[in-house]
């Protein structure tokens, strides 16, 4: 079903404190590149009512570098990630999955504000913006704060964003050099595809021993999720093939993949348990970051 | 809220722009936007004030063709047609930032438009001897 298209607002603020000022007031939602909110819009699924454009705002772009961190705008779309050389050399895995969302024209248009606040446990950015220690900065008029982005999404949908508030800045710490990256995606096929599971892990192996480690899993969880009990398992330990089992059994617990559309529970579960494997299993062979 | 397919089909009568799954999955819509192809059907049409939009009518010089329009018509790249419009403006997109494409690049540059008719090998094949003749 269409959508009655004259129930929608769409408002272009001159400024982020117009677009502040306006979100402030009860009914307005931000609407940024569209990729997401369209697709409802046309299958008559999105919410009648007042949008803010922020696609327009600046303020929004751009990605800055400091000696400890880098921070993007809201805005900064699929395309941006991949053109930008620190992303490329620090931070792989954030452009391997900004390069295996959609394709060309959805990666020019999509955003990585977008990807979070859309709260998708089946976003593919997301993985690797955990994985990565990212903090996302939450504006409103009177205010700012920046909350690590681990603990964000708290439900199926549900995240830790005021209605009042516009998802700004996201940092990444520039603190994962000669750590091992790895990224999969697994979806029917490599572009134009919602993942089935997404895999995004990084380790820290001194003497094959795992000093530190993320692992981070799309599409098997109400939430894009951080798997921390088979991290803990994993922490200075010698990388083995026991550890490797033992790592695999405590991740069947840890997560919750569910049978829909796209895939089933056990293919997943399958599927999560081989990514793990696979990651595990070359650690202190894969290229260095 | 307009989406851009909607005021180019329909209020400025530029039909070469189709709509196919409406999801921006399948590419049929694809124009540019400033030099950048996007999905004119997700899209709105707030979000292009101040921009260059260049669609499938704006590609041939009066009567002369682009070297990828000619390429597909002299090697069967188009059969129904709905795709072509979306292919050729991705096609010529990739080659004006990648002039001598490797077959994966023309892959991933065109890895947002679907077919059901060609099969894709005549498009690519396509691309190709559009890059042979540009040189």
């Amino acid at each position: 079903m269409r959508a009655y298209i004259p129930g929608y607002e769409l408002v272009t603020p001159t400024s982020l404190n117009d677009a502040l000022k306006l979100i402030a007031e009860p009914g307005w939602k931000p609407f940024a590149g569209g990729t997401d909110l369209m697709v409802l819009l046309e299958s008559g699924k999105l919410e009648p009512r007042r949008y803010i454009n922020i696609w327009p705002l600046d303020e929004l772009r751009g990605i800055e570098a400091t000696p400890d961190s880098i921070t993007l705008g809201a805005l900064t779309t699929y395309t941006d990630v991949q053109a930008n050389q620190i992303l490329r050399k620090e931070f792989p895995m954030l452009c391997q999955a900004a390069s295996e969302t959609g394709g060309l024209a959805i990666q020019n248009r999509g955003t990585i504000g977008g990807n979070i606040a859309n709260a998708s446990p089946a976003a593919d950015t997301t993985p690797a913006l955990l994985a990565y220690d990212a903090e996302i900065e939450l504006r409103s008029k009177d205010d700012s704060r920046w909350l690590p982005y681990q603990g964000f999404h708290t439900g199926y949908k549900q995240m830790l964003l005021r209605p009042d508030e516009l998802l700004t800045r996201i940092r990444l710490p520039r603190n994962k050099s000669g750590w091992t990256h790895y990224f999969r995606k697994v979806g029917t096929r490599k572009a134009q595809a919602i993942s089935k599971v997404c895999f995004s892990a990084v380790a820290h192996v001194h003497d094959d021993r795992v000093v530190d480690t993320r692992l981070v899993f799309g599409s098997v969880a109400p939430v894009v999720m951080r798997c921390v009990n088979v991290e803990n398992e994993l922490r200075d330990r010698v990388i083995n093939t026991d550890l490797i089992k033992s790592a695999g059994q405590i991740l069947r617990k840890e997560i919750a993949p569910i049978d829909d559309i796209r895939s089933s529970a056990p293919y997943r579960l399958q599927v999560a348990l081989n990514l793990l494997t696979d990651f595990l299993s070359n650690l202190g062979s894969q290229p260095k970051h | 809220m307009a989406r851009l397919l909607d005021v180019l089909r329909e209020e400025l009568k530029l039909t070469g722009t189709k709509e196919g799954c409406g999801e921006g999955e399948c590419g049929a819509c694809t124009v540019l936007i400033d030099g950048q192809i996007v999905n004119s059907c997700l899209v709105p049409v707030a979000q292009i004030e101040g921009s260059n939009i260049k669609t499938i009518e704006g590609v041939a010089q009066e009567s002369n063709l682009h070297a990828v329009q000619q390429a597909f018509i002299d090697h069967g790249g188009a059969q129904c047609g709905i795709c072509t419009p979306g292919m050729v403006l991705a096609a010529i997109n990739l080659l004006d930032r990648n002039p001598t494409p490797s077959e994966s690049e023309i892959r991933t540059g065109l890895a947002g438009n679907l077919c059901r008719c060609t099969g894709y090998m005549k498009i690519f094949e396509s691309i190709v001897k559009a890059c042979q003749s540009n040189r």
